[in-house]
């Protein structure tokens, strides 16, 4: 039980002073009790402190520390160094507008989350009580309600990449389909016509990248396929 | 004189977790003109890491009823709860649990389409006789669910949010009344004036002033921090609790909902040692006797593993499928941070630092209330608090499990309605901001962008954390207390002389963070002070000079200590208020020695 010496790779780019991003060699002696990638940049940061990166709960449920780690999106608080060749390069989520070295502008993957309406909707007056759900109509929103909105999956998907304005992505359409799986919520025609369009929910093309990162084990593609099979129910 | 950019709102409030969710759907649907300010998108709040449940006496699995919830929360506390708070809160939270579900949330169900209940520490049926299903939940994931189920009610709301703003300081008037905040963008480090008619506190807890926490990093107690910079005291900020599962080592949280389902814990002989500590309750007694227990057992020799230095948490003679169904958050958990699938190995738990009982004071609507110098407690015109930041006081010395979302569901919807009613109410003046009130802040902030020689915010805040845990822990000791108050109004000195490399005006998380330990040196020496003060054992504060005699039960001292600490930040000056024993429709809940 020794300490070892992590080696990184980190992109870094501040507006305010760099021209444009460099990768950043470095390296961190971390302790035998620091085996999160998280727990390495939290002492990086503290040999220098211009860093930035987010971090919150640091137990894999807030979403906030995702970045790409060696070429492939997760969240650094629950990825063990152990598993990481080195050194270990980081960079921003691809295909977001970076603000600052691994910090991101989530604005248009919010935006595509908003727009599928994530909310229950239910016209009916609510009941004095609870709206009943059986235990096997409930077990419908699992792998999907848990869904951390840390982006991994939906900046992982070249669909979304190229149309980031047009396509929901793997995270908006994993919502769209716990809303329309809801067996409180009356209004499932109203959230397929939503996504009835050649780019907001067909852009799909099942390259599943949004499987093999999400840092949660969710399915996007799976919800994504039952949404298809909807709209194609209702059609005949 | 700098000037400041200015925006003006009906009301503003601070911190975007479950009260701050829930209080400001009230305000969106009363048609204020709202700012919510957060230091992160809403969903990454710490409310989203609340595991087990959220309490309520729905009865959906055997009768249950809110006095008997009351009697709980009342005993849980060490009887330092204002009863009138606590009458509310539990007689409110059936209503605010249903409300919940009709806005979406995803609450697991019982085979007739309830909302499934799951027995929780402290939670009995019959005042105190036998265990009851209260806890309402989803999965071991209540707190997700939670959070996401009311950021969604407020995208349907259409409410404002300013995302990634870190409030500096709040505002007053010469008349002490509250007109917004200061807040600087963190992605721009843009300063802008606030000014709300009413103001909201919302911001959570600070229990990062600890070195081992469950909270999150953002939990850096910074309406605590704004409020006593304004001259707000901060009540009862002895009282901690220490969760008694956390992952040893790693500090992450493992559910008390884990007990509820059946888990066991265990010494180093196997032994089921709580049923030494309540013989009633065992494994689901209150968290402060738990905790209590297994530092005695490790302080004995009783230890786990090879540094003897935790205990187990058992579950492996559950259904795998029941922790598959009931507890896969808690699996994940384990797997990650401690190594052990639970369904095959129990898991190596230690007492955590995890929530803060005391807090801004308020009463149960809501509204801060402080002592106005001659013997009164007086209403701050504009100001509010709710979530863990307030004390209303429901938690008195030690909260009950479940009862945090409890409190953050009734108190955000509260205050949110105490706030409308006071912004309705009468045409309320946008009075000029005092320009001293303004160069407080920019002061603060100059003088850290320009440290020179100064002190590196990491050694400051690891000094005021490693003093936090040594000597302001789960048992607290006469002459540690005294030390560490000295020790503490150090690394204040410390505090004070802050200095970061990094200038950049873009998302400056060095700066944040320097700005945030300016909040946590507050709560820490709130805690330290007030706790070398309180020279008796209650609830999750228990001391070596204060023991279990027959005139005082546990330590308890009722004579002398049956009331609230409030700590003023100007000379830090103590002073006390009753607590209050009158529930509002019933009888007092006497006080008696507390056993489970």
């Amino acid at each position: 039980m020794t300490t070892q010496t992590v080696k990184f790779s980190i992109y870094r780019y501040d507006p305010d002073k760099d021209k444009k991003p460099y990768m950043q060699d470095i390296s961190v002696e971390v302790e035998p009790g620091e085996r999160k990638l998280l727990d390495a940049l939290v002492k990086l940061k503290v040999k220098d402190d211009t860093l930035s990166f987010r971090r919150s709960c640091r137990e894999g449920v807030c979403g906030s520390d995702a970045m790409n780690i060696n070429g492939k999106n997760g969240l650094a608080c629950i990825t063990d160094i152990d598993t990481l060749k080195q050194p270990i390069e980081l960079r921003p989520l691809p295909g977001m507008p970076v603000v600052r070295d691994l910090i991101v502008d989530m604005t248009q993957f919010f935006k595509q989350y908003h727009s599928i309406k994530p909310y229950v909707v239910n016209d009916t007056p609510p009941p004095e009580k609870e709206r009943l759900q059986s235990p096997e109509d409930r077990k419908e929103l699992d792998g999907l309600y848990e869904c951390i909105l840390c982006a991994c999956c939906s900046t992982s998907c070249p669909s979304f990449w190229w149309n980031p304005d047009k396509f929901v992505g793997p995270a908006g359409l994993l919502a769209a389909y716990r809303f329309i799986a809801d067996t409180r919520d009356t209004t499932i025609n109203e959230r397929l016509d939503n996504l009835e369009d050649p780019y907001r929910l067909f852009r799909c093309h099942t390259i599943m990248n949004c499987v093999d990162v999400c840092p949660k084990e969710l399915n996007p593609t799976k919800a994504i396929g039952k949404i298809k099979e909807l709209m194609i129910k209702r059609v005949a | 004189m700098a000037k400041l950019a200015k925006r003006t709102f009906d009301a503003v409030v601070v911190g975007a977790g479950g009260a701050g969710l829930r209080a400001a759907l009230q305000l969106s649907e009363a048609g204020l003109k709202t700012a919510v300010l957060s230091k992160v998108f809403p969903t990454r709040s710490h409310t989203v890491a609340a595991q087990g449940g959220v309490s309520a006496s729905l009865g959906n699995s055997e009768p249950d009823h809110w006095h008997w919830h009351m009697y709980d929360t009342v005993k849980g506390s060490d009887w330092l709860g204002d009863q009138d708070a606590i009458e509310f809160m539990c007689r409110a939270a059936p209503q605010a649990v249903i409300e919940l579900e009709h806005f979406g949330m995803p609450f697991d169900r019982n085979d007739d389409g309830t909302i499934y209940q799951r027995p929780f520490g402290g939670h009995m049926s019959n005042f105190g006789e036998k265990p009851v299903r209260r806890a309402c939940a989803a999965a071991d994931r209540t707190g997700h669910a939670m959070l996401h189920a009311l950021y969604q009610r407020n995208v349907r709301a259409n409410t404002q949010f300013f995302v990634e703003w870190m409030a500096l300081d709040m505002i007053r008037d010469a008349e002490g009344k509250v007109l917004g905040v200061i807040a600087m963008e963190m992605e721009t480090a843009e300063i802008v004036i606030f000014q709300a008619k009413a103001t909201l506190f919302a911001t959570g807890g600070a229990g990062r002033i600890y070195y081992s926490s469950t909270n999150a990093f953002i939990n850096t107690g910074d309406g605590l921090g704004m409020a006593a910079r304004a001259g707000i005291p901060l009540e009862d900020m002895e009282f901690w609790q220490f969760h008694p599962t956390g992952v040893a080592g790693a500090g992450v949280l493992i559910t008390e909902g884990v007990r509820g389902e059946g888990g066991i814990l265990r010494n180093a002989s196997g032994e089921r040692f709580m049923e030494r500590y309540a013989p009633v309750a065992k494994d689901l007694a209150s968290r402060d006797v738990v905790s209590r227990a297994m530092v005695t057992e490790i302080n004995e020799g009783r230890g786990c593993g090879a540094g003897k230095d935790h205990v187990l948490l058992d579950i492996t003679h559950l259904d795998p499928e029941v922790i598959k169904h009931r507890l896969p958050g808690i699996r994940e958990i384990s797997i990650k941070f401690a190594g052990v699938d639970p369904i095959k190995a129990p898991i190596p738990v230690v007492p955590t630092c995890h929530y803060q009982m005391g807090g801004i004071p308020t009463n149960y609507h809501g509204e801060v209330v402080v002592p106005d110098g001659a013997g009164n407690h007086v209403v701050v015109p504009g100001f509010y608090a709710a979530g863990e930041v307030a004390c209303a006081s429901v938690h008195g010395a030690n909260r009950l499990g479940t009862n945090s979302l409890l409190d953050l569901l009734v108190f955000g919807k509260s205050a949110g309605d105490s706030l409308i009613k006071y912004v309705k109410g009468e045409v309320r003046s946008m009075p000029e901001i005092p320009q001293s009130e303004i160069d407080r802040t920019l002061a603060r902030v100059d003088r850290l962008n320009n440290q020179t020689n100064g002190v590196e915010v990491n050694d400051a805040r690891l000094a005021m954390q490693r003093t936090m845990q040594a000597h302001c822990g789960v048992f607290r000791f006469k002459d540690m207390l005294k030390q560490g108050v000295e020790k503490i109004l150090e690394v204040e000195k410390m505090v004070q002389k802050t200095q970061i490399k990094d200038k950049s005006k873009v998302f400056n998380t060095a700066r944040i963070e320097a700005l945030e330990l300016d909040n946590l040196i507050e709560v820490a020496k709130a805690t330290m002070i007030s706790a070398e003060a309180r020279t008796e054992s209650r609830g999750a504060h228990v001391r070596d000079d204060a023991p279990d005699t027959p005139a005082t039960p546990n330590g308890r001292d009722d004579a002398n200590w049956l009331k609230h600490t409030l700590w003023h930040r100007e000379g830090n000056k103590l002073e006390y208020k009753p607590v209050n024993l009158t529930p509002l429709t019933v009888e007092t809940i006497e006080l008696k020695a507390r056993s489970y």
